[in-house]
């Protein structure tokens, strides 16, 4: 009897998942995948959360074309599998008109090439790997790529006087490996001795036996192409360590006056690129931020500017395109206006060049003093 | 002089590694069981301690008390409900339930706290200069601290009654039950000093490396595993000295090798003493009866 | 139909039949579009998930070890096909075969190379020594150049088809199902039950233990091409540990030494992380909190050692008894009272095939 149950079971299974999709017609569709749980948690709520203030903001303001979106959100946990897999549902289970995601390199490189076949438009936020945008015309970004922050830091150094710099980076992220990589030639082709590369792998709280090297080779800045949460780490330790090196950062490294119990003292004079500054006095940054620190109590990072931006973009182009209902037509007039995009958002002015999804931007750096973000420069 | 800075910061992980492999020792020497959940305790202990004083402003010194108790009894207590009724099943059982135990402690502090790290503040902030060397003061305290826990066990494990009823009982399990010796309250007792280490340990750790998440034990543990292999698992001594071989080889890795290999190296070591002596530094050789 | 059934090869082909109608419903089922193009996709990762499983469960069910490095095969399996179909340039139907083939055979060098010095070492030390060389394989693919290093591998071209997965699948199921009905699966079963009796009996117990890995890593190196062919990119952070656990987790639940209950296993833990999507938060949880369940109540897992058999369903139903309780089915495990078994999930015994089946413990072939 228990094996006539089983395999009932089983067979019940495979049709329970036969899900009917709903097709609101008033209603626009936009699937959202983010790492909402794992490592890269924080990352990809801070997206979320952007995505979702600026929806709920136009949809009080009427929706597009009088049509409510309605945000289709999946949690890839950091795993490219999983974003695959999200990205299959949403396309075919619940029909949606656009897709912001992902939020880190590897999981959006793959739903970038899954989704070539389907030329659905895609707008990642956040991803800054150079090939994200290279498998198709439908893949979009709202960032710059990693190449031009590393090259606006050596640029820094250089106006800065610095003669010898160290690196140390994370060897198994692509982000941090793929900036240290450039950093290291702009500085050879501009001067700048690299006296230290020290690599660590993902999880590592220890980098006393790295630092311990780079004290020895006395540099005069620390290039840390790293998240906040480990860039933290790092400073601390290196100042535990007697290290006065200077400190810099990536757009990664923004959000660490945030981190809750951290000596915030360790940040004073560091230096990071970033898309955005919270002292830009335009009116788009300056309503991003009141709205974003009223809806959830805090000062927005670079990470959910982005996810802000990406969805600006996307929305901003569906309304030209004047389209609302998942199809291989809609999909590729909603690419063509994409690349017809031309607007101010919170990251800076946005166009794209034709066939190229990356926007033409440029980088801020950013300074922190006595424990408050400070607008440096344009490098 | 970098090369005796690399070897201080080997001692230093290396001797948390010491105080989490003693549990590991103990454990397996008594009911035979890698005790999968073991880094994860570490975790508990440690998430516990950072909310007691960064959450409830409560002083260290209480925190850090009751975070020992709180993973004594934790650890207590998966001993009676996970692992007590499959004391007579096949080992794979209990191995797979001890992984099973571990992923459910990880995954319940990931709903509980979020994946977010968290920030631990260095209790011993500050250095301290030897001649050439600066010494960070958590260092110092780790590792002293860590020689005095040890020393204090193995003195209980030798002079003491409870001691010799775990000797006891680790020899042989049922004949120390005829002998009168209650088997189940020494299991008891073993797992909740062993956790009452890994508590410790936890403070210790997080002084230094003051960051926490869910996942933190898992690697951890398993890192002092080998090192309780590589000592000779059933041996205290073994896992101390395991655990200074471990740190020192890992530091070594990082800092001239190259970061990302170190776990390579630390399990190939393992590999390597399990294919040549796999009992071991100190342990005994198990004869098997047909 | 006793009678009939009672000739090996009868019963083979009405296997062969049944396989084909699955197929041929699965397939309709597509057409029609009952199930949209994501569902159906989502029985991709059910076929490799299953040939995982049912691999896992030749050295863990059927031999009784316990080895935690199943993900290292995988993904030496998958690399190795990965970087052959990049580097070809053959259509698809010439240089997909090539690369599968190839990542087993790689995959099984691996787990030859592994098990040799692994095998030496029982129970608690295999697992650890199996981990051990997991996390090795992981880090080192993680270093590699070629292998793409932390960025893994991308680009990889979509050979993977439901059609060709479930081909591999039911070609691992045939031939584990062959292997343990044969001379050679009697073998291994007794090495399981007592190692050391099995060695005074005069078997090689280093070779089967040997051959078993291997055949193991060379399926799971299968499965890793078809995953690599299927999600288009490697990530060797995937690879690790975590990955082993779950395919260790299908074979657990399922029942170690279960045929059928590694394949429902490993389609319902496939399958019901989708369905329960909007509970992501709590299936970690809820996995853990089910492993530690079912391995104090039941440890013998959802089937035990129990294996379907489409034939002696069928002799059954036309016997009349189709719901008369078997004398000697899923068996509770037996306490570990013996010194020298350091695992001993179950004790079965495999009939010979050619006679006619009885009710005892019979090793048919069962179907998806």
């Amino acid at each position: 009897m228990k094996r006539v149950l089983a395999i009932v079971l089983v067979v019940a299974m495979m049709f329970g998942m036969t899900a009917c999709s709903g097709s609101g017609s008033d209603t626009i569709k936009i699937g959202v995948i983010a790492p909402l749980t794992g490592d890269v948690a924080v990352y990809g709520n801070a997206v979320n959360d952007a995505v979702k203030l600026y929806t709920d903001k136009v949809n009080a303001e009427g929706g597009i074309d009088g049509k409510q979106i309605e945000l289709v959100v999946y949690d890839d946990k950091g795993d490219a599998t999983e974003a695959v897999n999200a990205y299959n549902k949403l396309v075919s289970s619940d029909q949606v008109l656009a897709i912001i995601g992902d939020v880190t390199s590897t999981p959006t490189i793959a739903v970038a090439q899954a989704s070539v076949a389907d030329n659905i438009p895609i707008i990642t936020g956040t991803a800054t790997h150079l090939d994200v945008t290279s498998f198709g015309t439908n893949m979009f970004r709202a960032c710059f790529i990693d190449d031009l922050q590393a090259r606006t830091m050596a640029n820094l150094a250089v106006a800065q006087g610095v003669t010898k710099a160290a690196v140390i980076y994370n060897a198994s992220d692509s982000y941090s490996t793929g900036l240290r990589d450039s950093f290291k030639t702009y500085c050879d082709s501009l001067g700048v001795e690299v006296v230290a590369d020290e690599a660590y792998a993902k999880g590592d709280v220890d980098f006393n036996a790295q630092l311990t090297n780079i004290a020895a080779a006395n540099p005069e800045v620390i290039f840390i192409p790293e998240y906040y949460n480990t860039f933290y780490l790092i400073a601390s330790q290196a100042r535990a360590m007697g290290i006065t090196a200077t400190f810099y950062g990536v757009d990664g490294t923004d959000g660490v006056l945030e981190i809750d119990g951290a000596d915030i003292s360790v940040f004073d004079g560091i230096y990071f690129s970033n898309h955005y500054t919270t002292d830009d006095p335009s009116e788009v940054v300056q309503n991003f931020i009141t709205d974003y620190k009223e809806a959830y109590g805090q000062t927005p990072n670079a990470l959910a500017a982005l996810g802000y931006d990406a969805a600006m973009i996307l929305f901003d182009a569906i309304k030209r395109a004047g389209v609302y209902e998942p199809s291989a037509e809609n999909w590729q007039s909603i690419i063509d206006a994409l690349y017809q995009t031309d607007m101010q958002c919170v990251t800076g002015h946005i166009t794209y060049d034709e066939g190229n999804g990356t926007p033409n931007k440029s980088t801020k750096v950013i300074t922190i003093e006595n424990g408050v973000y400070g607008f440096y420069g344009e490098y | 002089m970098t090369f005796l800075t690399q070897i201080l910061n080997g001692i230093q992980i290396g001797s948390i590694y010491a105080l989490v492999a003693l549990g590991y020792t103990m454990v397996y020497g008594i009911i035979k069981l890698i005790n999968f959940a073991h880094g994860d305790i570490i975790m508990v202990g440690a998430y516990v301690t950072w909310y007691l004083i960064a959450k409830l402003y409560m002083s260290e010194w209480a925190a850090i008390a009751l975070a020992v108790v709180g993973c004594t009894v934790l650890g207590m207590v998966i001993e009676k409900v996970a692992y007590k009724p499959l004391r007579k099943s096949a080992r794979i059982s209990l191995l797979i339930t001890a992984i099973g135990i571990s992923f459910l402690l990880e995954n319940v502090a990931q709903l509980i706290f979020t994946a977010n790290p968290r920030m631990f503040t260095n209790l011993f902030p500050g250095n301290m200069n030897l001649g050439n060397l600066t010494i960070p003061n958590n260092t110092a305290v780790t590792i002293v601290v860590s020689v005095v826990l040890m020393v204090g066990l193995t003195l209980l494990v030798d002079k003491t009654k409870i001691g010799k009823a775990m000797r006891a009982v680790s020899e042989d399990n049922d004949t120390a039950q005829l002998m009168g010796i209650n088997v189940n309250s020494t299991i008891s007792f073993t797992f909740g000093l062993g956790s009452a280490l890994a508590a410790l340990a936890a403070v210790l750790y997080c002084c230094s490396y003051t960051q926490i998440n869910p996942t933190m034990g898992s690697m951890l543990g398993l890192k002092a595993f080998v090192a309780a292999v590589l000592g000779g698992i059933g041996s205290l001594p073994g896992a101390m000295v395991g655990g200074f071989v471990i740190g020192i080889a890992e530091s070594l890795t990082k800092g001239y090798v190259a970061s990302s290999y170190a776990d390579a190296i630390v399990f190939g070591i393992l590999i390597v003493v399990l294919l040549i002596k796999p009992t071991g530094f100190f342990g005994r050789t198990m004869n098997e009866k047909v | 139909m006793e009678k009939f059934l009672s000739k090996m090869k009868n019963r083979y082909l009405l296997n062969t039949v049944l396989v084909a109608a699955v197929y041929g419903i699965i397939m309709l089922i597509i057409q029609v579009g009952i199930l949209n193009r994501y569902q159906a996709n989502m029985l991709i990762p059910v076929c490799y998930n299953i040939i995982l499983a049912v691999s896992l469960n030749l050295s863990a069910g059927y031999l009784g070890q316990l080895p935690l490095g199943h993900a290292g095969f995988m993904s030496v399996g998958g690399y190795t096909a990965a970087l052959i179909t990049l580097a070809l340039d053959l259509p698809a139907a010439v240089e997909f075969p090539i690369a599968l083939i190839a990542g087993g055979l790689v995959a099984a060098v691996f787990g030859f190379v592994i098990g040799l010095p692994a095998l030496r070492l029982r129970g608690d030390y295999l697992a650890i020594i199996t981990l051990g060389f997991g996390e090795i394989i992981r880090v080192v693919i993680t270093n590699l150049g070629f292998t793409g290093g932390a960025f893994g591998l991308s680009g990889i071209q979509k050979h993977t088809t439901l059609t060709i997965a479930f081909l591999c699948t039911v070609i691992t199921v045939f031939a584990v199902h062959a292997l343990m009905k044969s001379r050679h699966g009697r073998a291994i079963l007794s090495i399981r039950e007592n190692e050391i009796a099995a060695e005074c009996s005069g078997i090689p117990t280093t070779y089967y233990k040997t051959m078993t890995f291997t055949i193991s890593a060379f399926f799971a190196g299968v499965a890793g091409g078809l995953y690599a062919h299927y999600l288009c990119i490697l990530d060797p952070s995937t690879f690790g540990f975590m990955k082993s656990v779950e395919i260790l987790i299908m074979v657990v639940l399922g029942g170690l030494g279960s045929m059928i209950g590694s394949i429902t296993a490993a389609f319902g833990l496939t399958l019901l992380p989708e369905l329960l999507r909007d509970f992501s938060d709590y299936r970690m949880v809820v996995y853990s909190l089910l492993l530690v369940v079912v391995m104090i109540f039941k440890p013998s897992g959802l089937f035990g050692t129990y294996d379907f058999s489409m034939s002696r369903l069928l002799t059954d139903f036309s016997k009349g008894d189709l719901f008369k309780k078997k004398k000697t089915e899923n068996q509770e495990p037996v306490a570990d009272e013996l010194k020298g078994a350091e695992i001993a999930p179950d004790t079965s015994i495999s009939a010979d095939p050619d006679i006619p089946p009885e009710p005892a413990e019979t090793e048919g072939k069962e179907e998806l």
